[in-house]
């Protein structure tokens, strides 16, 4: 048993956009917490024992029970706070349309880290091809988009939660990687913008610059120029 | 019986990914169309289904696709729930042990799947092919673990039942017995890992299971140098 204080931690990272996703969906269901942010260069020993496996955070501890991965967090905060909170569902009822969100959400996972990552840590025609991928990455999750305010339709759901936190890092991979998001995909950009109107997304977002300035603090330790 | 009997699934008779679908529909007692996909030729209903990854397995229901194995298996929990006439579930009621079933079933995607192309797919010479033996040797002995904790001393990770994570695992089952056939050795060692390979022979033994998940090495050999050549 990884611990046995009573109610909600997180252990997170500042910057960590699989973390923020977390942050967003306990405030979206107005569930208090405490929040313990992780030294990533001198793990602690809660951090170790509430994720043996990966030693990573996100980690959600519920009355000490750790529940790691930010999409499953995410899920078990919906699916074990569903009639407590009074908040609507971030996944929806319909079976067909949960399957929908999450195959959107598992999407994000699959290609926006590890293409953004790509984007910043390499040069030359690596950085060519992660530039050319983003674009289309972006461009796909736009066209999943449609038309809707919303991934979620015209409620913030699930797939909302598991992207928006990239949102903050499209001025990092428009500096490194010469992308405007507003040029290339404006529905996406006004998505980004009504998002950020949301108070649990406005508060746990990383401010681009911030963002920015992280990954040149990185870009700089991992002596890559 | 919700939703009618209008069931069809793309696959590929060695996909891992496939099977475990493939499994969790005669589980559920659930009638189905297959269609076997050429993966140097895909069909246009394939690519028209799955326009994103292009891959299979994809389950058509009613007309309408739902694609990533993981995500069908839920998928089909839900329309299909546990209760008439004796149909299990596949996921856990109890949000956390849905949460963990979740987690180990990522991990054995994350660790042991990519350990699977390593071993065959993907390896350049016999030294590569050991390093990814030994990363799925290590990912199984972490399941190992896994198994104990899920179990709670039941024969599968589901517990009395086949579960999420017994049908994830079990979808590599096939390749596994081609590993063993390279390495002279049963990857899921019985000396190393005795709970996952008694896991394995109730797996495989299971009704649901017996002519979906492959047993014949030589075919899957044939198989494999043609995928190793396209």
């Amino acid at each position: 048993m990884a611990g046995e204080k009573k109610g909600l931690q997180l252990l997170d990272f500042w910057v960590s956009p699989f973390g923020q996703r977390c942050r967003i969906a306990l405030d979206e269901k107005a569930l208090p917490y405490e929040y313990l942010e992780q030294d990533l260069g001198n793990k602690s020993e809660l951090l170790l024992r509430s994720n043996p496996v990966h030693k990573k955070i996100p980690v959600l501890l519920h009355d000490g029970r750790p529940v790691c991965e930010s999409l499953i967090i995410v899920q078990y905060i919906d699916e074990a706070f569903s009639s407590s909170s009074g908040k609507p569902p971030l996944l929806p009822s319909d079976p067909y349309a949960r399957a929908q969100a999450r195959f959107w959400a598992d999407y994000v996972d699959k290609k926006v880290y590890d293409c953004g990552t790509r984007l910043w840590k390499t040069k030359g025609e690596p950085q060519q091809q992660a530039r050319k991928e983003m674009v289309e990455i972006l461009k796909t999750l736009e066209g999943a988009l449609g038309d809707k305010p919303y991934f979620g339709g015209d409620e913030f759901g699930f797939v909302d939660v598991a992207f928006v936190p990239f949102t903050a890092w499209f001025l990092t991979y428009e500096r490194y990687g010469e992308i405007s998001v507003d040029k290339e995909c404006p529905r996406l950009a006004a998505w980004a913008k009504r998002c950020g109107e949301r108070e649990s997304v406005n508060k746990n977002l990383s401010p681009p610059e911030k963002v920015y300035e992280f990954i040149g603090t990185l870009k700089k330790k991992f002596g890559i120029e | 019986m919700a939703g009618g009997g209008d069931l069809k699934v793309l696959g590929v008779w060695t996909s891992p990914f496939a099977i475990r679908v493939r499994v969790v529909l005669n589980l559920k007692g659930l009638p189905y169309e297959y269609a076997e996909e050429d993966l140097g030729n895909k069909s246009a209903l394939l690519v028209g289904s799955n326009p994103v990854h292009k891959k299979v397995p994809v389950l058509i229901h009613g007309g309408r696709a739902v694609n990533e194995s993981q995500i069908i298996v839920q998928y089909i929990d839900e329309v299909w729930p546990a209760g008439a006439g004796g149909r299990p579930a596949v996921l856990p009621s109890d949000p956390y042990e849905r949460a963990m079933a979740r987690f180990w079933a990522a991990f054995v995607d994350d660790k042991v799947g990519s350990a699977w192309t390593g071993m065959l797919f993907k390896c350049k010479n016999e030294e590569e092919r050991a390093e990814a033996v030994a990363r799925a040797e290590a990912a199984l002995e972490t399941l190992e673990g896994a198994f104990k904790e899920c179990s709670k001393g039941k024969p599968f990770f589901g517990g009395d039942g086949i579960g999420l994570v017994d049908v994830v695992l079990g979808g590599y089952l096939g390749w596994f017995l081609v590993v063993n056939r390279i390495i002279g050795r049963r990857l899921i060692d019985p000396a190393r890992t005795p709970l996952l390979a008694g896991w394995e022979d109730r797996f495989r033994a299971t009704e649901a299971v017996k002519g979906v998940v492959p047993d014949d090495v030589d075919k899957m050999l044939v198989f494999l140098q043609k995928l190793r050549a396209m």
